[in-house]
């Protein structure tokens, strides 16, 4: 898999209807999958996501790029592999 | 009365959740079982039983007032905590007129709706660090605009236990300060400085539905709901819970010292076993904290799980993850933080809490987690 250079996710997780902490373990099993570089998106509702996300990647040492929405307007959570 | 918490009530083991509330301080037992008879009357009457529930409830008063370093006539019972804060806070904004009121983002649920309530454009909140400490230079820059009538600071958090530097906030004159102090009371000093204080005595041991507002004097407070403009107790006042309150009071008072440096001990026992399971994180500050509290957040599990399964081992804990909140909405203080807000769990140890308890929560605990996360496949 090749790294997007414009940071556009390689990877999207509908966890749209995933209670929390659905989406952060969906996260974690996916992100070994992609290459150091590479954005990973994760769609979620529940509201604890958009605290977890960036947690998670603070504990994992990993890039939190930041929230925006999907094509249905469902927050989504960017996540760079940094290691 | 009591100075010494004896050996540990059977009935009690594996409640850990005395930072929602304080089981029944015997002293406070005690009190409220003789007042129940001798002070049901009403105080303002002019007849002996009244004379009789005017001496008790003067009494609790002057108990309360000495214990929180007031003035008799600085102290109100209230119908609870949350009223206490209430007519508190919003006392203080009314008296202030127009301006809004400068807050931490971690304040207790009380002063936010509070806030809410009276919306102003001119309320101000400011961030705390990881550890849930207030930033006190944003604290000082926000209290010195126009537009700040009152600045509003818990002493400690409620949830994840960090002492908020109070007395380091450097206040400008004629903006007065709210301190909802019912984290701390009876377990620590109070910060010196405030001219409004709310408490809540089932938090002490106190029997629930006892609020205290301290209002200094010289300050600018009036009601701000319907009644005089005064100080006065709102409503009939419940007598003998309010004696009882202060009766608790004064015994935990009495061996705080003695109580808090064991409390801190065994936390700190808690803290060390947690941080070593995997993926645990023990939120709060370390040291500057309330002595009895500690709170961590779990990875990959759910915390309404978490206390299930800790609840079928015996073991009472809170959590601030959304799954537990009628709101179905993460902590406000954990998400302040920056910290994990699924997994969570607050446990919080009563005065007679022991050592073996608390090792067997932890050892619980892990099994909890192993238990749960293996459910996962993580």
């Amino acid at each position: 898999m090749s790294t997007d250079g414009a940071g556009r996710p390689v990877l999207e997780l509908d966890c749209a209807d995933l209670p929390c902490p659905r989406p952060v373990i969906e996260l974690a099993r996916a992100l070994p999958g992609v290459a150091v570089g590479e954005v990973v998106a994760v769609l979620a509702r529940d509201p604890a996501a958009r605290y977890d996300v960036p947690a998670w990647c603070r504990m994992r040492e990993q890039e939190y790029v930041g929230e925006d929405r999907s094509a249905t307007g469902v927050p989504r959570y960017l996540v760079r592999r940094s290691s | 009365m009591s100075t010494s918490p004896g050996a540990p009530d059977p009935a009690l083991q594996g409640y850990l959740d005395s930072a929602s509330t304080e089981p029944l301080h015997p002293a406070a037992r005690q009190a409220l079982l003789a007042a129940l008879d001798r002070g049901f009357a009403d105080p303002r009457r002019l007849h002996g039983r009244a004379r009789d529930a005017r001496l008790l409830l003067d009494n609790a008063r002057a108990v309360v007032a000495e214990c929180l370093d007031a003035r008799p006539d600085e102290v109100a019972f209230t119908a609870s905590g949350t009223d206490a804060v209430h007519r508190g806070l919003l006392g203080l904004a009314r008296a202030g007129n127009p301006g809004g009121v400068v807050h931490s983002a971690v304040e207790h649920s009380s002063v936010l709706h509070a806030l809410a309530w009276r919306d102003s454009p001119a309320h101000r909140q400011v961030g705390v660090d990881r550890a849930g400490r207030v930033d006190v230079a944003a604290l000082e820059a926000a209290a010195r605009e126009p537009g700040t009538a009152v600045v509003a600071l818990q002493s400690a958090n409620h949830e994840v236990g960090t002492v908020q530097p109070v007395d380091e906030a450097e206040l400008p004159a004629g903006v007065p300060l709210f301190v909802d102090a019912a984290a701390s009371a009876g377990r620590l000093p109070l910060p010196r400085r405030w001219s409004v204080l709310a408490a809540s005595a089932h938090k002490w041991g106190g029997p629930a539905g006892v609020g205290v507002l301290v209002v200094r004097r010289g300050t600018r407070w009036t009601t701000p709901f319907p009644g005089d403009d005064g100080l006065d107790d709102p409503g009939f006042p419940n007598v003998p819970a309010a004696l009882a309150a202060a009766a608790a009071l004064q015994a935990v008072l009495a061996e705080r010292e003695e109580v808090a440096a064991r409390q801190h001990r065994l936390v700190d026992r808690v803290r060390a076993a947690v941080s070593s399971l995997p993926d645990v994180e023990v939120v709060g500050d370390p040291v500057a904290r309330l002595p009895h509290l500690v709170t961590f957040s779990c990875l990959y599990v759910a915390g309404d799980e978490l206390v299930a399964a800790l609840d079928r081992r015996g073991y009472g804990v809170a959590s601030g993850s959304a799954c537990t909140a009628s709101t179905l909405e993460p902590s406000h203080v954990l998400a302040a933080m920056g910290a994990l807000t699924h997994g969570n769990v607050r446990v919080s140890l009563r005065r007679d809490s022991t050592e073996e308890e608390v090792d067997a929560l932890c050892a619980a605990l892990a099994d909890c987690l192993a238990e749960i996360r293996a459910g996962s496949g993580l």
